[in-house]
């Protein structure tokens, strides 16, 4: 061994320790670390009185009866002699030593014949009839009990009574009204966790394709292509949004009739179902004329148009129905309330809902159309068309942007909202165009992917429990805002670990799958998605659990759920009654874990 | 008649798979692919059907350029190239009919495919297949509960789903016993005479290639090193195309 880097190595050794030591000594102070504080006998104490309460969940309770046993005292002694006072002794009764007494002296109660074992508490009543507390008591097995307390001033010499309130349990145990809220909020609180979790999932498995590097990285478009179907989408968003708005308006005509309502939707859908098998065969070993073609898309447009009338008229027909058997239905009303919900989100998300559709359809043809551009065209063409087509795309993506800003800032300058903007992405659209004349494909999928990822970092970074702040200011204090919030952070949560699950699936098959002549599309339905089944119901259960405990404290921040009573009564330090939610917490989570184990374990 | 015209694929990173490739296939041959591990015989068979984007050189199908192709006319081209794998490839999860079915979606509508239905005759075609291989009895299994050789059958059913004009075998039988081997070769065979199909398919047992192959290519390094009938192969071919240390064995 050597000896110079022996003492080299127990020198750093040494400084490593010191290091540790200064870094436990400030994190020490930070945390306000304080051995005075735990052992202080004040601290012990209320530490104590907590703990015992917590280890009386207020669930049950005693119906419970009051017997009051009167006697009387004066205060203070009179000058004649106190009149004496029959006392049945086979019955409870009182008996004070001494029977009068100065103000704020101590005498002693005794009680004799109470039921063994029973609580009570003592009053002191003067004529005013306020009871004035002078303790407790528990009689104990032949029912006697002594007191001392103290007697308080009296403005008068008047007779006063002391009461012994003595309270006997009767019948069987019952529910408190704790209890009985506790369910209520429990249950509430499973509720908003199943909502949650489904919502998110609905959301989340189609994000998480775009969060996925091995799909998105294949996704290139030219310049064209992409600068295209980014106009594409305003275009088609306006065309989606007028075409639902006119049908909604058209739809309230045909409404007046329910019955012709509906029939409209049966002969509607037959309508379309002719339609679609014409125009959409299963099979085609040659390629369609292009006028064949055209035709197609204009009827299959108006079969689109048709059922937007569909959706829109089933909805509104929901409405109603829904509205009219709540009170027929009684205690399931809640169904019919559902429906009327569920026609009004229906009826509410469709021009925004037809417009996304029509935006990505028309952005989608608009690209390919962009794509033949470059094939159709005098090749000296392409550079001007780059140009032109790649400042309109840098201009509408910058003006969108700068929109979005104006709504948060307020700046209203048409010029400095617009023109620069617009300018400016005019300006990189065509710089994008040049740079991209050499290597012809930009990578618009791994773009998305970057975006895409980003902004559920963080969407995700960002707690539910601060999400509903944001959520209760617009749906209300509530588990409505709850389950908003919490959905919103499981949409980002399970996207992320469901494009993680895409990322490791088995390339063979995927490639296989390519190789037949595959759509994209087709390739993530017969080959991705058979794959991340497994993978995507076991995060979804894993979410689940993960919602239910979250849910439970969501209502410290207004969400609803067991979490605002639970809230409450700290605050309020009815520590008992916390207790009840405690409880129901730890059952309800420890249930919900076994379930969720036990449903993976069966189905993947 | 396929033409591969100075296909030329440097990898990300500057690994030269493919240098400078020429060679010929008339339709209706039966080519072996011979070569040792990473000379490039997955790597052009890829770049026939665009899996893999060559750097440069050309393919020509039929008089038609592979490698100029749009997505659109690469679908087309590729619905007529059917593909068989080393591992099978098969999505292990879905069934041995669906599977199969997977080999149609280059003509059935991708509009259909989202509701996961094939038109009638399709399905009555890859139970057809599926008896043509043998093993119509297990259409309704999950794929992973298939033995190896079962597997590669599937895999064959698959690329015959195609109606292909061409079937690029990438080591079909690599993963197999040669009891095995040699039933999937026959029906590689069968495919070729019956059906008309040419066939490429890259090989590591050369008395498979005696065996099965109308002629044979070998790669090393990426370089096409010999191009001749199997007969050709002699000690001195054998060498030049496996290393000098190379011993033959089978």
């Amino acid at each position: 061994m050597n000896k110079k880097p022996s003492i080299f190595k127990s020198l750093r050794l040494g400084l490593i320790v010191l290091f540790c030591l200064i870094v436990y000594a400030y994190g020490f102070q930070v945390t306000q670390v304080s051995f005075k504080e735990i052992s202080s006998q004040r601290r012990q104490e209320s530490l104590t009185r907590v703990l015992r309460a917590l280890a009386r969940p207020d669930l049950i309770e005693y119906k419970q009866e009051e017997t009051i046993i009167k006697t009387s005292i004066y205060v203070p002694c009179p000058e004649s002699e106190i009149p004496s006072i029959e006392i049945d002794k086979s019955k409870p009764y009182l008996v004070l030593t001494p029977a009068c007494s100065e103000p704020r002296k101590q005498i002693q109660i005794e009680g004799y014949n109470f039921t063994p074992k029973s609580d009570g508490s003592l009053y002191f009543i003067p004529p005013s009839e306020v009871n004035l507390n002078l303790g407790t008591f528990t009689a104990d097995e032949k029912g006697y009990f002594s007191v001392m307390v103290k007697v308080p001033p009296r403005p008068d010499t008047a007779v006063q009574y002391i009461h012994a309130v003595s309270l006997q349990r009767t019948g069987s145990p019952i529910l408190t009204q704790t209890a009985k809220d506790t369910w209520g909020k429990i249950v509430e609180t499973v509720f908003l966790a199943l909502l949650a979790t489904t919502l998110g999932v609905i959301f989340s498995v189609p994000i998480s394709f775009f969060a996925a590097r091995n799909l998105m990285k294949e996704v290139t478009s030219t310049i064209s292509a992409l600068s295209l179907s980014i106009l594409g989408w305003p275009v088609g968003i306006a065309i989606g949004v007028i075409v639902t708005r006119w049908v909604n308006n058209q739809s309230d005509i045909l409404l007046n009739n329910s019955w012709l309502a509906l029939l409209l939707i049966i002969v509607l859908c037959a309508v379309i179902w002719f339609i679609v098998r014409w125009a959409l065969p299963q099979e085609e070993t040659q390629r369609p004329k292009f006028t064949l073609r055209v035709v197609r898309l204009i009827t299959l447009g108006i079969s689109g148009i048709m059922a937007i009338m569909i959706a829109i008229v089933a909805a509104k027909l929901t409405m109603k129905a829904g509205v009219s058997i709540i009170s027929p239905l009684g205690v399931f009303g809640f169904l019919g309330t559902f429906l009327s919900n569920m026609g009004e989100i229906i009826k509410t998300i469709m021009p925004l809902a037809v417009g996304i559709a029509v935006g990505a359809l028309v952005s989608n043809m608009f690209g390919k159309a962009g794509k033949l551009l470059y094939l159709r065209i005098n090749p000296s063409l392409h550079l001007i068309a780059n140009f032109i087509l790649g400042g309109l795309a840098g201009a509408t993506v910058f003006i969108t942007i700068s929109f979005l800003i104006n709504w948060f800032y307020q700046i209203n300058d048409p010029f400095k909202i617009y023109t620069i903007p617009g300018l400016i992405g005019a300006l990189c659209g065509v710089a994008l165009a040049m740079w991209s004349r050499k290597q012809d494909a930009i990578p618009t999928g791994m773009a998305i992917y970057y975006i895409t990822r980003t902004l559920l970092n963080a969407t995700r970074a960002i707690e539910a429990l601060i999400w509903v702040i944001i959520f209760v200011v617009w749906v209300g204090i509530g588990p409505f805002a709850g389950v908003m919030a919490l959905s919103l952070h499981t949409v980002a949560a399970l996207a992320k670990l469901y494009s993680e699950q895409v990322e490791s699936i088995l390339p063979g098959p995927l490639e296989a799958v390519r190789s037949t002549g595959a759509t994209r599309l087709q390739m993530i339905i017969y080959s991705v998605i058979p794959q991340i089944i497994p993978p995507y119901i076991s995060f979804t259960m894993y979410r689940w659990d993960i919602n239910v405990r979250m849910s439970t404290i969501i209502g410290f921040a207004g969400g609803g759920g067991i979490g605002f009573l639970l809230y409450q009564n700290i605050n309020l330090m009815n520590y008992r009654a916390a207790s009840a939610q405690m409880l129901a917490i730890a059952i309800v989570v420890a249930l919900m874990d076994y379930l969720s184990s036990y449903m993976r374990e069966k189905v993947v | 008649m396929l033409r591969v015209q100075n296909l030329t694929k440097i990898y990300e990173g500057g690994v030269l798979a493919l240098d400078n490739v020429n060679f010929e296939v008339p339709r209706g041959q039966f080519l072996a692919v011979i070569g040792l591990s990473g000379s490039g015989k997955s790597t052009l068979l890829r770049c026939i059907n665009r899996l893999i984007e060559p750097t440069s050189g050309k393919v020509l199908w039929n008089e038609v350029d592979v490698t100029a192709a749009s997505e659109e006319e690469l679908r087309l081209i590729r619905r007529k190239i059917g593909m068989v794998f080393q591992h099978f490839n098969l999505v292990h999860r879905s069934s041995v009919l669906t599977n199969v079915l997977a080999g149609r979606l280059g003509y059935v509508n991708p509009a259909w495919s989202i509701i996961n239905r094939f038109p009638k005759e399709d399905v009555e075609k890859a139970m057809k297949q599926l008896a043509r291989v043998g093993i119509a009895e297990k259409a309704n299994q999950r794929a992973d509960e298939l033995s190896g050789g079962q597997q590669q059958r599937v895999g064959i059913a698959r690329a015959l789903m195609q109606d292909p004009a061409m079937i690029l075998a990438d080591e079909p039988v690599a993963s197999l016993d040669p009891v095995l081997a040699h039933s999937i070769m026959q029906y590689l065979e069968l495919i070729n005479k019956e059906d008309g199909v040419t066939v490429l398919c890259s090989l590591h047992f050369l008395d498979l290639v005696h065996r099965y192959a109308h002629r044979v290519i070998a790669l090393n390094e990426g370089k096409l090193v010999f191009d001749g009938l199997p007969e050709e192969i002699d000690d001195n071919r054998f060498k030049e195309i496996y290393g000098k240390d190379a011993e033959r064995v089978g």
